[in-house]
């Protein structure tokens, strides 16, 4: 519950606060982003199990980020950026998906 | 939280469930086995400490959202493009300019061409206008100005016929004098002298003594002209009249005569 108030707090925030991103963190933002959804996609589906560990939460959250945006700068470095980005959304994107549905069942039962 | 404190219990139960299925959270369960019972001593003391650690995340998470929503929805886009994106969209920009090039020097042909055929038939308008005004003076249809005569005729006796006239006009078209008019009458190519003695005519109006008549041309060769012996002086004075002939450096004929379209003739091509 309070993760979720924390995250509404931190919408609000973004939308009152108007900040600038720095140019050398732009190109990671959007899939680090798409890592943390993994990231707490998973926490929620750990919580519903009730193997929810905050510890394991906060690492696989900063490890999910940190990959995901090393190897956009990896593939930047290589000169195939643009792929490495796809691929790693979609890598991403099938984790999601498979998390909500584990969660859609938990919650569903269907 | 409340399923935190049931964690333990269940603990071993679903370790077992989860490796299957739990990609995110498969290591946690790993790691979570050694920890669970040493863990289960020191709870409350991490708990606050995680639930403060995941709220931060948590509200990084959606800041970081608001933020890239923020950024993309703003549309600059080409800060964060990448240098493959850019040089397809400078491509495409370049191919552009190009067009609009071509477009732009065909454009800039017709707008010369145009100019150039606009030049072309204002010069015709002038040379139009400089035909209508020397065809004007030479048919009445304007005033003219310039240095020429001013001769006056008198005829006490009324015995002038009108071949004197006719015989002035014609010495001083001779020399040279190029625009007329014989009292309020402008002479045109088509004037006629016509009546007796004493009642001259021109064009139907009726002249009264002393005549009047006015020229245009080089003044001294005018006067010279009608000054000759047997000429109109001459004649004038023959008949009992007197005539005086007055340089000027400017005069003015303002008499016009009435335009005539012509009915049988037409220009041959």
């Amino acid at each position: 519950m309070y993760a979720l108030l924390a995250l509404i707090a931190g919408v609000a925030i973004g939308l009152f606060v108007h900040p600038t991103v720095p140019d050398w963190l732009s190109p990671y933002l959007p899939i680090a982003v798409v890592a943390a959804l993994d990231a707490v996609f998973g926490g929620l589906r750990a919580k519903l199990d009730n193997i929810f560990d905050a510890k394991v939460f906060v690492i696989s959250f900063v490890a999910n980020v940190l990959v995901a945006a090393f190897i956009v700068f990896l593939g930047d470095q290589l000169g195939v950026g643009t792929q490495l980005s796809t691929a790693v959304v979609v890598v991403l994107g099938i984790r999601i998906f498979g998390n909500a549905a584990a969660i859609r069942r938990h919650i569903f039962k269907a | 939280m409340m399923t935190r404190s049931e964690q333990p219990e269940p603990a071993e139960p679903i370790e077992t469930v989860a490796p299957v299925e739990l990609d995110t959270i498969q290591q946690p369960p790993d790691e979570q086995k050694p920890v669970g019972p040493t863990a289960s001593l020191e709870r409350p003391a991490t708990t606050a400490l995680n639930r403060v650690v995941v709220a931060l995340l948590c509200g990084l998470l959606g800041f970081a959202v608001v933020l890239q929503v923020q950024r993309t929805a703003s549309g600059d886009t080409l800060q964060t493009a990448r240098p493959d994106d850019l040089v397809q969209i400078l491509d495409g920009l370049q191919r552009r300019e190009d067009d609009l090039n071509v477009e732009i020097a065909e454009l800039q042909d017709t707008l010369g061409r145009l100019q150039r055929s606009g030049a072309s038939s204002a010069e015709a308008l002038a040379e139009a206008d400089r035909q209508a005004e020397a065809l004007g003076i030479l048919t009445g249809r304007v005033p003219a100005t310039g240095p020429g005569v001013i001769i006056e005729i008198s005829d006490p006796d009324r015995r002038i016929p009108p071949e004197v006239m006719l015989d002035a006009i014609q010495e001083l078209r001779n020399a040279g004098a190029e625009a007329f008019q014989v009292g309020a009458v402008r002479v045109g190519v088509d004037s006629a002298f016509t009546g007796s003695g004493g009642t001259i005519t021109l064009d139907g109006v009726a002249l009264v003594a002393p005549y009047r008549v006015t020229a245009i041309g080089d003044p001294p060769t005018l006067a010279a002209a009608l000054a000759i012996p047997g000429g109109v002086l001459d004649t004038v004075r023959r008949a009992g009249g007197s005539m005086t002939v007055e340089q000027s450096d400017s005069v003015t004929i303002d008499a016009l005569r009435p335009s005539r379209t012509p009915i049988y003739a037409r220009p041959t091509e």
